[in-house]
């Protein structure tokens, strides 16, 4: 006498998840035309702006206008044919789905709520590239130091400490550059501290590196509020990077005013993801360097040195994320406050992870996060009846939902986080 | 001529132990040394000193008559000496072409990886030594056999002389372990020195020239192979005479203890691990399950313990079945499991003896009253049981991780077997222990089988399969690929299933062949 233990099949589960996936894009497509198509009146347009005022480098286009109900349907019916695609059939790429339901979701929004009234679509994605620099410049670190097998969680105090130092030296020196320089300087020292703790010490890599955030954080409040905030023009005023428009790039329409009239820091973030990604794949150093994250112990027997790798690795993550706390002060405000960075040193981690470990990715998943906090913004502008608090979430419910859902088959480099002990 | 290598005095001593003592060793060009010793014995110590990994505490190294010395692995490449680790050292998501590049690597253009020239190279090697691999396929979706070929590509790449494979067969099929063969006799042919290290004694017999026998850190014995025999190598690496053949009288099956119908199970990355398995094993008999290591049978023995969920099917143990049992409940109605990976799922490593020889009654009368666990009572049976089962301990109250592995195992042993059972499940019972103790524990398993209890027994070593085995089933890809009595069963036959050949096919390939002519071939 027998019983069945389990009264399902192999497929249910994908049948399961399918069915999921189809039913939220149902749902998305009538959230869109509950809250955005049934609140907008019939007639109204929605300008989008494709040139920005007064930027007299670019080649004028003109902006695209929207009849806003009719663009709002035909964004649910997108949502709700493609829902009714992946429950009658299925899709495989979840990637896709995941693309089709934010695009409509956020393209709906957008219409509904510039309507009857113009919205800057060029500076808004603008915004999103500044805003995804200093997110991508920690992802990058991130990806850097862990593709060696050290995690680095202490991103943001290291991030703050750079935005610290950078400014003051800045400012003492009148020299933004010479700033910049401390940034990177302060990263390396602070992230090659970690290094020593965790590959010489072998300290737990999450514990080092929340003692790096909390040491970061502490020094650099006490230092603001005690010498920086009284000393303002002494050694908080430095001043920015000015945008410098790339001849000829800056002229292209659209391209050209988001990515090539950014300020230098934006430029060696874009610069280094492409560097870092050809050093990571197509180079003996970055081979050298998987070889470390993912068997340490093979990368050894084979003559290559294991711990030198992972000190050189996490120092030129440090130089990176030092960039990145730059940013904040010198390349943005030209004044340092304490805890300025506001997570976005764990907002960098989660989408080192979203991004696979891969410096491209890492670039795409900081352009998500840029973009939600770009979005925020331009919400606030747009007084939209929203409580700004709850617009001030949206990067961070990003990260929550990516992390908790969207993150797909990434492979984590198989000896992240343990030390390596030589025999 | 001198010797390609020759070692003089080798030692090298641990905390406490003296894992090499004064070893003498050469090897010829063109010849297979095969190194013979059970586990402990110092193979992979004096192997490692070699390689560069360890560096001995006195003795010389002198290859072609020359003195050198190997400060790293570095070293040893640089003075041809290749090494292909038991567990491959292999990088799983990179192809083989990144694989054997590692801390080599060609540039060209000053930086970029000359990814090209090196598969080049691969195919030049592979076909000069029948050394079949594909450049651009990434590791993790070879098989094993194939990861070997890589790991061998690896070293001659490097242009070594001397390859040193640290139990090289342990993970292949047959088939594959006659492919290796292959490989090594045309790399002598080719000028090539291999040591080969194992305390397998057929394969030594059947590939090396000659022979050295290691026990507790020194060379016992060194022989030419037409001068050894399995009793006298046995006997040598032992210290004493060794039983080789598992006595048992025929079996005496009962009824029906576990019956399994159409038992799938998913991985952690769910996939079908086990598919639609189906069998039955009697009181009284035991039942191997044989299989290249990955085909599900560590999945099937965690689903039949309780350990794995079970996706369908239907599992009864004496007729009852089991609904999502938890491992206690299903302990409690006589089932006994040796697990495979015993330092993670048999013992609790840093308790004593005595309480992890009563992990599955504790809780139970006399050994707990009320609340209070029975301290004295349990001391009292530790002890009685490690006299029992002859466990090497100086006390009970030592954490069972200062034991050896045999002691481990008989820690083990001693606790499933003191309790009445009617099934016992025993997933590699024998894995890395030594001769002396696979004796043991196999006699153990025949005497429960002589009992009437019934034996589930799975095991990636046919030779342990076949020897203990009245029926066994051949596991592939998750499915229970053929069911066959032992008594009628060949190896060749096994083998061919194990490697995903169709029942049918393989009885044409392999009708006739007797245990003992393929014995003499593998």
């Amino acid at each position: 006498m027998t019983t069945n233990l389990v009264p399902k099949n192999a497929k249910s589960t994908n049948l399961r998840t399918r069915l999921a996936a189809g039913i939220l894009l149902l749902f998305t497509g009538l959230i869109i035309i509950l809250l955005f198509g049934v609140n907008t009146k019939p007639g109204l347009n929605t300008t989008f702006g494709l040139t920005p005022l007064g930027d007299k480098n670019v080649i004028p286009i003109p902006d695209l206008v929207l009849p806003a109900q009719p663009a709002i349907y035909v964004l649910a019916i997108v949502a709700i044919f493609v829902g009714g695609w992946q429950l009658a059939r299925g899709i495989k790429s979840t990637g896709l789905l995941a693309g089709v339901v934010a695009f409509c979701f956020v393209f709906a929004f957008l219409i509904w709520a510039a309507r009857d009234n113009s919205m800057d679509l060029v500076g808004m994605m603008n915004t999103s590239v500044v805003r995804a620099t200093p997110i991508a410049l920690a992802a990058l670190c991130g990806v850097i130091s862990e593709r060696a097998a050290v995690i680095n969680i202490g991103l943001e105090g290291i991030m703050l400490m750079s935005a610290m130092t950078s400014v003051m030296i800045a400012t003492l020196l009148h020299n933004l550059y010479a700033g910049l320089v401390a940034g990177m300087l302060t990263g390396m020292i602070i992230a090659g501290l970690h290094a020593i703790l965790v590959i010489y010490f072998k300290v737990d890599q999450i514990i080092s590196g929340v003692a790096v955030n909390i040491v970061g954080t502490g020094a650099s409040s006490f230092i603001s509020n005690r010498y920086m905030q009284i000393y303002t023009d002494q050694i908080n005023n430095s001043g920015i990077f000015p945008n410098i428009p790339i001849p000829l790039l800056a002229k292209i329409p659209i391209l050209g005013p988001v990515v090539f009239e950014n300020n230098v820091i934006v430029y060696i973030m874009l610069m280094l993801v492409a560097v870092t990604f050809v050093v990571l794949f197509y180079t003996r150093w970055g081979l050298r360097t998987r070889a470390v994250g993912e068997h340490p112990k093979a990368a050894d027997t084979l003559g290559v040195r294991v711990y030198m790798t992972r000190y050189v690795n996490v120092i030129l993550g440090g130089l990176v994320a030092g960039i990145g706390g730059a940013y904040f002060t010198i390349g943005s405000v030209g004044r340092f406050d304490k805890m300025m960075t506001a997570g976005k040193g764990f907002i960098g981690l989660a989408a080192m992870i979203f991004g696979n470990w891969n410096p491209v990715g890492a670039l795409g998943s900081s352009m998500i996060f840029g973009f939600a906090d770009s979005l925020q913004v331009k919400m606030q502008i747009l007084n939209i009846p929203v409580p700004t608090e709850f617009l001030q979430m949206a990067p961070y419910l990003v990260t929550i939902i990516v992390l908790a859902g969207l993150v797909g088959k990434v492979h984590t480099p198989a000896a992240d986080g343990l030390p390596y002990e030589k025999q | 001529m001198a010797p390609v290598l020759e070692l003089r005095g080798i030692t090298k001593s641990f905390p406490g132990v003296l894992a090499n003592d004064s070893i003498n060793l050469s090897v010829e060009k063109g010849k297979i040394l095969a190194l013979l010793g059970e586990n402990g014995a110092g193979k992979t110590t004096l192997m490692n000193i070699l390689y560069g990994l360890y560096k001995p505490d006195k003795g010389q190294i002198f290859i072609n008559g020359e003195e050198v010395a190997i400060q790293n692995p570095s070293d040893a490449i640089a003075r041809g000496i290749g090494m292909v680790h038991q567990h491959f050292m292999l990088i799983p998501v990179m192809t083989a072409t990144e694989n054997v590049m590692l801390g080599v690597e060609p540039i060209r253009y000053g930086i970029f990886l000359d990814k090209a020239k090196v598969a080049k190279r691969i195919l030049e090697i592979s076909t000069q030594y029948d050394l079949e691999v594909d450049p651009n396929a990434y590791i993790s979706d070879l098989p094993v056999g194939a990861q070997q070929r890589v790991e061998i590509i690896k070293v001659l790449y490097r242009q070594a002389d001397i390859l040193i494979l640290d139990e090289p067969t342990a993970v292949l099929t047959p088939q594959e372990v006659e492919g290796l063969f292959k490989v090594l006799r045309s790399l002598v042919a080719n000028g090539k020195s291999v040591i080969f290290i194992t305390h397998k004694l057929k394969e030594v017999l059947a590939i090396a020239d000659t022979i050295s026998v290691l026990r507790g850190g020194k060379v016992v014995g060194t022989l030419n192979t037409k001068d050894a025999s399995q009793e006298k190598l046995a006997t040598l690496m032992v210290g004493r005479e060794v039983n080789l053949v598992v006595k048992k009288k025929p079996a005496t099956p009962g009824g029906v203890v576990l019956s399994v119908k159409d038992l799938c199970v998913r991985d952690e990355s769910e996939n079908l691990i086990v598919d639609r398995a189906s069998f039955e094993v009697h009181a009284g008999e035991v039942l191997g399950v044989a299989g290249v290591q990955g085909n599900g049978q560590t999945e099937l023995v965690y689903a039949l313990t309780g350990l794995a969920h079970v996706l369908s099917g239907e599992i009864s143990i004496m007729g009852k079945p089991l609904h999502h049992s938890s491992p206690r409940n299903i302990l409690e109605r006589g089932v006994a499991h040796i697990p495979e990976d015993r330092q993670r799922h048999g013992l609790i490593l840093p308790f004593p003896v005595h309480d992890n020889l009563v992990l599955c009654t504790y809780y139970q009368p006399p050994f707990t009253k009320g609340l209070d666990l029975q301290q004295k009572i349990i001391i009292e049976t530790a002890e009685k049981l490690v006299d029992q089962f002859d466990v090497r301990t100086p006390n009970v109250f030592v954490p069972v991780s200062t034991l050896s592995g045999g002691n481990q195992q008989k820690v083990i042993v001693a606790r499933e077997f003191s309790r009445p059972i009617k099934l016992l499940i025993a997933s590699q019972p024998t894995r890395g222990l030594d001769v002396g103790s696979i004796e043991y524990i196999h006699s153990r398993i025949v005497e429960k089988r002589d009992e009437g209890t019934a034996v589930l027994l799975v095991s990636p070593e046919l030779d342990e399969i076949i020897a203990l085995s009245d029926r066994i089933a051949v596991m592939y890809k998750g499915q229970i690929v053929d069911i066959v009595p032992a008594e009628r069963v060949n190896k060749a036959y096994l083998g061919l299933l194990m490697a995903g050949v169709k029942s049918k096919e393989a009885l044409e390939m392999a009708p006739t062949t007797s245990m003992e002519e393929v014995d003499r071939v593998t």
